[in-house]
């Protein structure tokens, strides 16, 4: 088994409408992997299916080697949030998490393990319908990791924290990852996922439009040159100069903006200097995994 | 199954649930057994549907299980509601996803979360016995009630068998309010229709057109917890309201287990 998740041509249709169309991908063991689209894109009905709280009208698919037609095999080794938390609001925190380690027959000790790493153990005697949204979401994410999962699905995780509740949500995913557990985590916070995700599934109205390495993404993306001359009546020289070696060039804010790709950059260093230009900076400005999907989603 | 039932016995003694429901079935198992015996001289109607229980009959055998099998019916209703809001709810909570990737078998999670209102089905029958009991015989100087005959081993028998038939209904009344619960989805509208259904239009359809009595859910639910009536016989009202729950669970089961669960 070399996969945490495999589907091939996952589909789910609801009436006319199709919430999932042929989706195929792969999520590598014991990483960390983005899922990212536009809202109704498809996630969370993929979540569903994955989790066999939904049947797919077609197509195939394993978590950790089982079949998404049997759940049961692979439900215990998997720990998930989805949509957000939901628990029983006139519980405490410790009662629903107690709830569901009855429920998955998981020692009920680990609860106030649990209640500690989310930073909720001095909360944790207190009713859910008291928690903010910030709390109710560290609840989840210590219901998701009551199983001790080797898998864990978080779908927007990091819904309603502040900064420091996210970078803790972004080190929990990393220290998980560095023991072993494959991640699959659905987020907007793109600029996060960068960060953690070693691989990514994009997708947009139902369909994958992209699923593999993060790095591999980005690469594929043109960079852009950020060129600036010592003095700014040279800016034109070098817009002329980039167009005339075939790139797209335009000047804001006192810099040029080319686009090519980063070895370039010493060419046209050669190139204006040549012309008798001096730069005082050229830096390579990769697009960001968020320019990516803005630019493959079109949104 | 186990652990599903012992999970949900974990919702079912949170303390507002719990004590409110407690609260709620030993005020009204005081409130209709204090009615029988403070009006037992009256000569007016002081029991079910103004029949008159006279202090000669709560002096027999069956004076002791009076007060307890005339509260079954809203016991029964309190059971339809709890058990309606407590499926529903998972829905509307958003927490049966929870529960389904913590337990896949639905099967195993609709077992255990019957068993476990068994459970509180018990609890509540005991508690409705103890209360009317006691009250019984706290109040049955004052209404003249001799109490000899409580304490022979016929009055000790019918006690077993109206603990039975007591529970049986306030199973059924659950049982009911489950199938609504699986059937809405929402607790409101689960219950406000069961109840509806069963202490308004049952009650006005029994009274207007008395032969629907034989064939309405709720009046054989409950007829079951009094030992069958003249109109109606207990072998019935078990038989019909065993067809009506087994087939009514049959479907919301068949549902459950293959509805997607899209909330």
């Amino acid at each position: 088994m070399t996969s945490a998740i495999s589907v091939t041509d996952l589909t789910k249709v609801y009436g006319e409408r199709s919430a999932l169309s042929h989706a195929t991908f792969e999520v590598p063991l014991g990483t960390v992997c983005g899922f990212v689209g536009p809202n109704g894109s498809g996630k969370t009905t993929t979540i569903r299916m994955l989790l066999g709280l939904i049947t797919p009208t077609g197509g195939t698919g394993t978590v950790l080697g089982e079949s998404i037609t049997h759940p049961e095999r692979y439900l215990p080794s998997v720990g998930a949030m989805i949509e957000g938390p939901a628990f029983y609001p006139g519980l405490s925190g410790a009662e629903n998490l107690k709830v569901l380690a009855t429920l998955g027959g998981f020692p009920s000790a680990r609860v106030a393990t649990l209640l500690e790493k989310v930073g909720l153990s001095d909360r944790g005697g207190s009713k859910y319908k008291t928690y903010s949204l910030g709390m109710k979401q560290r609840l989840g994410i210590a219901a998701a990791l009551l199983p001790n999962p080797k898998l864990l699905v978080l779908d927007e995780p990091t819904n309603g924290l502040d900064p420091s509740g996210i970078q803790e949500v972004r080190n929990l995913i990393r220290d998980l990852a560095s023991e072993g557990t494959s991640v699959f985590v659905s987020s907007h916070l793109l600029s996060e996922l960068e960060m953690i995700a070693e691989s990514l599934v994009m997708l947009r109205e139902g369909k994958v439009l992209f699923a593999g390495r993060t790095k591999d993404l980005l690469a594929a993306q043109v960079a852009t040159l950020v060129v600036q001359p010592e003095f700014s009546v040279d800016l034109k020289k070098l817009v002329d100069i980039a167009i005339r070696h075939g790139r797209e060039a335009s000047v804001d804010e006192g810099a040029v903006h080319i686009v090519a790709d980063a070895d370039w950059s010493a060419t046209f260093n050669r190139l204006a200097f040549n012309a008798g230009v001096t730069l005082s900076a050229l830096t390579v400005t990769q697009p960001t995994l968020e320019e990516t999907f803005f630019e493959m989603t079109g949104e | 199954m186990f652990n599903v039932m012992r999970a949900e016995l974990r919702k079912l003694r949170r303390p507002t649930l719990l004590v409110s429901t407690i609260l709620v079935v030993a005020a009204l198992t005081a409130l209709f057994t204090s009615i029988v015996y403070l009006r037992a001289n009256s000569g007016e109607g002081n029991g079910q549907r103004g029949e008159i229980i006279s202090p000669a009959i709560l002096s027999q055998a069956a004076g002791l299980v009076y007060g307890f099998k005339i509260v079954s019916f809203f016991l029964g209703i309190t059971a339809l509601c709890v058990f309606a809001s407590q499926t529903a709810q998972e829905y509307t909570l958003g927490t049966l996803r929870n529960l389904l990737v913590r337990q896949p078998s639905r099967m195993k999670i609709l077992s255990g979360k019957y068993l476990s209102m068994i459970i509180f089905a018990i609890a509540l029958v005991t508690i409705d016995a103890i209360v009317a009991i006691s009250v019984s015989y706290g109040l049955a100087p004052h209404a003249k009630v001799t109490t000899t005959a409580w304490f022979t081993s016929a009055a000790l028998s019918l006690l077993g068998r109206t603990f039975v038939n007591v529970l049986i209904t306030t199973i059924a009344f659950g049982t009911f309010g489950m199938i609504l619960g699986l059937l809405f989805r929402s607790p409101i509208s689960a219950i406000s229709s069961g109840v509806i259904w069963s202490l308004i239009l049952e009650t006005i359809l029994a009274g207007v057109v008395s032969s629907t009595q034989k064939w309405l859910p709720g009046q054989n639910f409950d007829n079951i917890a009094q030992g069958g009536s003249l109109t109606v016989s207990y072998q019935w009202s078990l038989a019909i309201s065993a067809v009506y729950l087994v087939a009514g669970f049959a479907i919301v089961a068949l549902l459950f287990k293959r509805r997607d669960v899209a909330n």
